[in-house]
């Protein structure tokens, strides 16, 4: 391994300009002449609109032009699409209602988007939106996820008059119910998935800009997938044809899903560019990004297991009601159902899986991929239901799992998934020996001389990411394959550019991506820059999330780098006047095999692009490749997290004492990084744990609209994290490497309330396990909780 | 509008405002010194955290007009050149970043907590004292490890 190469700790290469202020966000574009947008929001969770008056806000200083959803439709700009179709297990299509970019006659959640003011400043078009009048006939709402199938509830699409988007189902039915026939003791559950807020710290922008001469648009926005952006922009909304259309997301926030979504703003802002004839900008504040940035989980489930005699799994049967919001936002139908449901096997064999899932309209916020997306979700009910069937057949938690882990591969659960390697085993030995869970006993009797309550909880996650073979997921429903693209092009100086399909938005990837390079070509990473995020200099591709861009991004790199490698062979044949079959490529240098002869790569890149020594008839001059890389299979990391903490009965504070991770990425390119993503999956698992859920109110408005009413975790809410690795190699890309960016958040929620309910002695706690609700449960079973 | 005059990283600057400038938007859209970000608009976050007369202040609800004859530092007057501040160079050499988007806020804030609680931070006090700065990728763990070793540095250069 070179000191940049594969394996290496590397420093980030984009560091320098984050740290001196230097980045380049997409609230950092100016525009000339450039206008400011200001978004009215619908006050109401379900309102009919009778009529709107702008003639009074029209006549404000500044004002260039307000528009609203009936400008959008005489423009035939078409609604925001759902890209994933489901079908109800009747074999109905899903019901998806219209979602115009702009209110046409109605609202549907509070921040729903009404009008639009567009102005010379941005204080311009909010004073001028406060004068525009609105009469709405206020609806009753459907808000609650358990409420919104009950007969008689508000309906909030007429296309769906139960409110049901869909009624599908995955696994046999008859095989489970069987497997329940049979069992010695069925465990079951009612298990709660709170909602929750992403939150990157980048608000969502968007920058639309029109040039008059060319007839054509550019979009700067923050987006985790801008070719994604401009497809749907493009094809579906209307806006102009993709050559006509440049979508740009420079330095992007962060993202965590929520700007993997063509929103009602971007596509606001790059329409009416044109229409004023000047750039339109627009700046989420962070009430917005509340009240209108997709939320993700939010599931309310019943789960049971089914045991035989020996504490086997027999079978799983679970029924899942999960809230798509009040409309169906880009990827959101597939995240409770293929992002969900295939994950319910866990790391164990289990032979009989039935899961229904209710997909359902609500006047909330739509609901869709936030990190992990379905998998959470999943690994909470599956590892829920393990520590608790544990605990009701009195068996240690951790040997009951192990009793059931899958331990051969390939391994076909009974839900579509393949698992290709593994070694689960491994993984929580080797946790519990970092964790000291031999020690527990002890810590916990130091603890209750303190009058404290400690707790010990596991999960044993996996999850499938590296999305995802195209023809697979196309089978399934989705709307576009899900393969990656990327472009190296060799300079004549021999400095490599990579252009690549896959966003950075933190990941890190112009490191490890140029640590890839720096492997291959035995170039420095200095010598190679990543270019991404912009769709006039790179070809389509399809963005980043669903921990893809090491797995399907990467090896892209790879399939193009093998091309590059395979041209300056030939190339250093003509040079070396040698067949390219004796060439051998080794750290930088080209020999020819049995003989002193060889030249350095920079040196073929310069005769690639000279062309003097060979016939440019025969072989075309230049070095540059591309490829398109479609996976042949997810991949499959998976790992053991163990949570210990201690709870002050008095006040119901949970403090995090220890936080033990052992997880397998297969080969890691950048452990720092790597460790990087996998401290902060963990934290916005505990923020799920303990802090964050998303309050609606009984009529629909949003409590939690702010960071004084909705709790981020702060840097004293979390531990340190003591992070270890198990490796086995993935079979289906050629770095084999498995993704790392979703790990922390799917395998922490579990852990956390594990430990609690272990310390409580009860089951009775639900997410978020705030002071208040610890505090509460454990008056309420204060007889069990006091005899621990 | 009106006039107002204060010293941005050593230099003085004087321009015609909106009385209603937030300090914040005086220094990203007057100055262009857009290092110094928006992430909440309500002094919770801590992005916009720049310094005022040498203490750590959230731009974001400060009138610029209020400031007049003021000191303000911002990421961008942080570094002298090419050389990072110790502060920086610790952020960088821990990991202490992913999105770049809270850092300067956060590097302001440390280098702030530094000046205020000396050059030997514990775990426990860097915790407590980032109480002000909201980080949505890092988890802390090596915000943390990056201050305390930014700390030590800064005592070494003393």
């Amino acid at each position: 391994m070179s000191s940049t190469g594969i394996g290496a700790r590397v420093q980030r290469k984009e560091d320098f300009r984050f740290i001196t202020g230097k980045g380049h966000y997409t609230d950092d574009v100016n525009r000339h002449g450039q206008t400011h947008a200001a978004f009215l929001r619908s006050p109401h969770a379900h309102a009919e609109i009778l009529s709107i008056d702008a003639s009074a806000a029209s006549a404000m200083p500044g004002v260039v032009a307000i528009f609203t959803g009936d400008d959008l439709a005489a423009d035939k700009i078409g609604g925001l699409i759902c890209g994933w179709m489901i079908h109800s297990k009747d074999g109905e299509p899903m019901k998806a209602g219209a979602h115009p970019a702009l209110a046409q006659g109605k609202v549907r959640y509070v921040g729903d988007h009404v009008a639009v003011v567009i102005a010379e400043t941005l204080s311009q078009a909010r004073d001028a939106l406060e004068k525009i009048v609105v009469d709405y006939k206020v609806l009753p709402a459907t808000v609650a996820t358990g409420d919104a199938l009950k007969p008689g509830a508000p309906v909030v699409h007429d296309v769906a008059p139960d409110n049901a988007v869909y009624r599908w189902a995955l696994g046999n039915e008859a095989e489970t119910k069987d497997a329940f026939a049979r069992a010695a003791h069925v465990t079951r559950m009612d298990i709660v998935n709170n909602r929750l807020i992403p939150n990157p710290m980048e608000p969502r922008a968007a920058v639309g800009d029109w040039d008059s001469g060319s007839d054509a648009f550019t979009l700067y926005t923050t987006s985790q997938n801008p070719h994604v952006a401009r497809l749907v922009l493009s094809a579906f909304i209307g806006i102009a044809p993709e050559h006509k259309l440049r979508v740009i997301a420079p330095d992007v926030g962060g993202g965590f899903g929520s700007k993997i979504f063509i929103y009602a703003e971007e596509t606001v802002c790059v329409w009416a560019a044109k229409k004023v004839g000047r750039p339109v900008k627009w700046t989420s504040d962070r009430t917005e990004a509340f009240l209108a940035d997709a939320h993700g989980r939010d599931h309310v489930t019943h789960a049971e297991m089914a045991l035989d005699a020996a504490g086997k799994i027999l079978g799983l049967r679970v029924h899942t009601t999960a809230n798509l919001g009040a409309y169906l936002s880009t990827f959101s139908s597939s995240v409770p159902t293929y992002l969900y449901a295939p994950l319910l096997s866990g790391q164990y064999n289990i032979p009989a899986i039935y899961c229904e899932v209710d997909g359902v309209y609500t006047n909330t916020a739509p609901v869709d991929a936030y990190r992990g997306a379905g998998r959470p979700e999943a690994t909470f009910v599956i590892e829920r239901m393990m520590e608790v069937a544990a605990r009701e057949i009195g068996e240690n938690p951790a040997e009951f799992r192990r009793k059931n882990f899958v331990t051969s591969f390939p391994h076909q659960t009974p839900v579509i998934m393949c698992y290709d390697a593994g070694d689960y085993g491994a993984a929580l030995d080797k946790a519990m020996a970092m964790a000291d869970t031999a020690g527990f006993a002890t810590r916990k009797a130091d603890s209750a001389r303190k009058g404290l309550l400690r707790g010990l909880g596991f999960s044993a996650y996996i999850e499938a990411c590296g999305i995802a073979p195209s023809a697979a997921v196309g089978s399934l429903g989705a709307g576009v394959g899900l393969w990656e693209s990327a472009e190296v092009r060799v300079n004549p100086i021999g400095t490599v550019e990579i252009l690549t399909g896959s966003h950075s938005h933190g990941q890190g990837h112009e490191t490890t991506f140029a640590q890839l390079v720096s492997e291959r070509l035995g170039i420095s990473i200095d010598n190679v820059s990543i270019v991404h995020g912009d769709t006039d200099k790179v070809q389509m591709g399809m963005g980043t999330y669903g921990s893809r861009s090491g797995a399907v991004g990467m090896s892209a790199i790879v399939k193009a780098l093998d091309k590059i490698e395979a041209k300056a062979k030939k190339v250093a044949g003509f040079v070396l006047e040698a067949s390219a079959d004796d060439i051998d490529f080794k750290d930088g240098k080209f020999t020819v095999r049995g003989t002193d002869k060889e030249i350095d790569f920079a040196s073929v890149a310069l005769q690639a692009y000279i062309a003097h020594k060979f016939n440019g008839q025969e072989l075309e001059p230049g070095l540059k490749e591309s490829a398109f890389w479609d996976p042949t299979n997810f991949t499959f990391p998976a790992g053991v997290h163990i949570c210990e903490l201690e709870i002050d009965p008095a006040t119901g504070v949970t403090r995090i004492d220890r936080w033990t991770a052992v997880d397998d990425f297969g080969n890691v390119i950048n452990p720092m990084i790597v460790e990087g993503q996998v401290h902060g999956g963990i934290a916005q698992g505990v923020g799920q744990a303990l802090l964050e859920g998303a309050v609606y109110d009984a009529s629909g408005q949003l409590v939690t609209a702010s960071y004084m009413d909705y709790s981020m975790p702060r840097a004293g809410d979390l531990p340190s994290y003591d992070i270890g690795m198990t490796q086995t190699v993935c079979p289906s890309n050629p770095l084999g490497i498995k993704g790392c960016g979703e790990a922390g958040a799917i395998a922490a929620p579990p852990a956390v309330i594990n430990a609690i309910t272990d310390a409580l002695g009860h089951e009775d706690i639900a997410m978020p396990a705030t002071p208040l609700a610890v505090w509460r449960a454990i008056q309420k079973h204060m007889p069990r909780a006091a005899a621990e | 509008m009106a006039t107002v005059s204060m010293s941005v990283n050593g230099k003085n600057v004087s321009r015609d405002i909106d009385p209603r400038t937030l300090l914040v938007d005086f220094l990203r859209e007057d100055l262009r010194l857009t290092g110094t970000h928006v992430g909440c608009d309500t002094t919770q976050c801590g992005c916009c955290t720049v310094h005022v007369d040498g203490k750590a202040m959230k731009s974001c609800t400060l009138l610029a007009i209020g400031l007049e004859g003021a000191q303000i530092t911002t990421i961008e007057g942080l570094a002298k050149g090419q050389e990072l501040h110790p502060m920086q160079a610790a952020f960088r050499e821990h990991h202490g970043l992913q999105c770049g988007f809270c850092t300067p806020g956060m590097i302001m804030a440390a280098v702030d907590m530094v000046n205020r609680k000396g050059n030997d931070l514990d775990d426990k006090t860097i915790r407590e004292e980032l109480e002000g700065n909201i980080c949505r990728c890092t988890g802390y763990h090596n915000i943390v490890k990056a201050i305390h070793s930014g700390a030590e540095a800064m005592g070494a250069g003393k």
